[in-house]
């Protein structure tokens, strides 16, 4: 009934849908990177990352609050959200083999999934509302708590590829358990989390939906932690869907400056991990 | 807790001497290690707090299956939202599952090895791409494309489904749906590859050795194990389309009613609170936001629960097999 070669035929046939695949995969890919590469190059000067936005009408201005809000708020997670996701997984490669351990593990797999505006809600009833108004903390606190379980899980995987030859031999030399754990075994594992945190740094630059009612906004330069400030996606947001052609033509741009930022820290994140394993 | 089972692990790892600095670095982990439960419950406790009441004025049911949602006279019902987001998950889903699968295939089991490694990289640049960038692009590049050739030719050619009917605006369900494909597409094939790196060679052997050919073998063999992780990794991108936001908001046309047309512009639950909650008119207004946050996340925490559960349980089946 099925010839060798009609099945031959099926066998090729599948081979090149899933070739296929592939190709339509990238086509986003490649329009996406080419679209926000050549329509945002045209925009850059020096002061686009140094002004501040320009009212409409009005040529010039940048963007430059909005990149220095992005890292001030990226900043502020980091301080809150690296200690606690480091440390829990850390907690969870030295001490997680319990049911505890289990049932950690397993929320912070199920926390990573949970939508990012969701979190700016949580961040807003945490900080907006005893302050009673929008702030730049508000913004840092929404993306610490989106850091903290992915951080704490690839952390654990990091510290957990360490040899136990390395922890045994310093146990047997008398070393006491937290020396062991710190000078040992997390000195090891430092260029690993080093990784993990630039890449979840990078994650969180790019976030906007939590800090649409968390940060809001702002058109002039901010250093105040509990003020509203600019963020450079919340930017690219509000340009996009304004009406205006030469607002359009500046979200483009941001977009640019964004993926720039974006990839040069994941970049860097590969970088050190490559450096290390030499 | 921590002091009743000290003794017990004293004898294996160190001299029957309470060593102080352990015990404190011991501690600090322990609370380190709960603060993601601390995290958890302040989530919950959160919206608990900013929606309950929300949810509680409208009733739980007319809440849901109430399709008006007029801010002026403080009515509020979910459902155009709910129906946005589930019609584009949905779309989301059709589109990139067998783009996926058939890529994580590809990519396991077809390519060779060199091909593979130069194609994750761009893979893992698709996921890295912030959302609001697939929104410009979805905004300025797919919307237009949607609204000249591509929406008047379906209609043409499947106009007599009521999904493919009505003026071609561009903004819409099917605009959000294809965005959020492109979006989750890296997510379930990043995890399917994982899966299907599992699958024991033995069992692709077998059928090779019995004269399958290679796809015979894949659909025989490879497929039928890896098929719980497949679900899962649907699930898990099923989770990410449901919650995205950015991309979403800006080409899905943000007008709250319930259409049957994938052509016509529609809302989804992450749009609507991306777009009103900083300038929610009113604690009710705010908490009927919060109110569909909950109701998101809820969604979210039960498919990805299901979700892990099922890619782990087929990455622990090998190991089992092995034994």
């Amino acid at each position: 009934m099925n010839s060798l070669a009609a099945r031959r035929a099926v066998n090729w046939i599948m081979t090149g849908l899933c070739a296929l695949a592939l190709a339509v995969a990238l086509v986003p890919l490649v329009s996406l990177l080419w679209l926000v590469i050549s329509r945002g190059f045209a925009g850059l000067s020096w002061s686009f990352f140094t002004a501040i936005p320009a009212p409409v009408g009005e040529t010039g201005g940048g963007v430059g609050n909005a990149i220095a809000g992005t890292l001030y708020i990226v900043g502020i997670a980091c301080a809150i959200g690296v200690p606690l996701g480091v440390g829990a997984g850390v907690y969870l490669a030295e001490r997680g083999d319990t049911r505890l351990g289990d049932a950690i593990r397993f929320i912070a797999e199920v926390l990573s999934g949970v939508p990012s505006i969701v979190v700016g809600i949580v961040a807003y009833g945490l900080v907006v509302i005893p302050m009673r108004r929008f702030s730049a903390l508000a913004g840092g606190v929404a993306l610490a708590v989106l850091m903290v379980p992915t951080l704490a899980r690839s952390t654990e995987e990091l510290v957990r590829l360490v040899p136990h030859a390395l922890r045994e031999a310093s146990l047997a030399l008398g070393v006491p358990q937290w020396r062991t754990s710190l000078r040992v075994v997390l000195r090891t594992a430092l260029g690993g989390i080093m990784t993990a945190i630039l890449l979840s740094v990078a994650r969180a630059s790019g976030e906007t939906a939590p800090l649409l009612f968390t940060s809001l906004n702002n058109q002039y330069w901010n250093w105040r932690a509990d003020q509203p400030t600019a963020s450079l996606t919340v930017q690219i947001f509000n340009y996009a869907v304004s009406p205006y052609n030469e607002w359009h033509d500046k979200a483009w741009t941001s977009a640019l400056i964004l993926l720039l930022l974006v990839g040069s820290l994941a970049l860097a994140g590969r970088l050190v991990a490559r450096r290390r394993v030499r | 807790m921590t002091a009743a089972r000290e003794p017990e692990r004293a004898p294996e790892s160190a001299p029957a001497r309470v060593n102080v600095p352990d015990r404190v670095w011991s501690g600090g982990l322990l609370l380190l290690g709960l603060a993601v439960l601390v995290v958890a419950a302040i989530i919950v406790a959160e919206l608990v707090h900013i929606g309950g009441p929300a949810i509680l004025h409208t009733g739980v049911v007319a809440f849901v299956r109430n399709s008006v949602w007029d801010v002026t006279r403080d009515v509020f019902g979910a459902l155009p939202f709910i129906y946005g987001t589930l019609v584009t998950s949905a779309v989301a889903l059709v589109l990139a599952l067998p783009v996926s699968v058939g890529l994580a295939l590809f990519l396991t089991e077809m390519a060779p090895p060199s091909v593979r490694s130069i194609v994750s990289f761009p893979i893992s640049l698709l996921a890295g791409i912030p959302s609001v960038v697939y929104g410009l692009w979805g905004l300025f590049v797919l919307v237009p494309l949607l609204r000249r050739p591509v929406e008047p030719l379906l209609a043409k050619t499947l106009g007599f489904l009521p999904l493919f009917q009505g003026p071609p605006i561009g903004l819409g369900y099917l605009a959000a749906g294809i965005v959020l494909a492109i979006m989750i597409l890296p997510t379930i094939t990043s995890i399917a590859i994982e899966v299907l790196q599992t699958v024991p060679g033995t069992l692709r052997e077998g059928a090779l050795a019995l004269g399958a050919t290679r796809w015979e073998a894949i659909r025989v063999s490879v497929l039928p194990y890896a098929r719980a992780g497949i679900v899962g990794a649907t699930m898990l991108g099923l989770g990410r389309a449901l919650g995205e936001t950015m991309a979403v908001t800006m080409v899905i046309g943000n007008s709250p009613t319930i259409r049957a047309s994938l052509f016509s512009p529609g809302y989804s639950l992450p749009a609507v609170i991306a777009n009103e909650f900083a300038e929610a008119s009113g604690d009710l207004h705010t908490g009927a936001l919060a109110a569909l946050a909950l109701l998101l996340f809820a969604v979210t925490v039960v498919l990805n629960i299901a979700a892990r559960l099922l890619v782990r349980m087929s990455r622990r089946g090998p190991t089992r097999v092995a034994a």
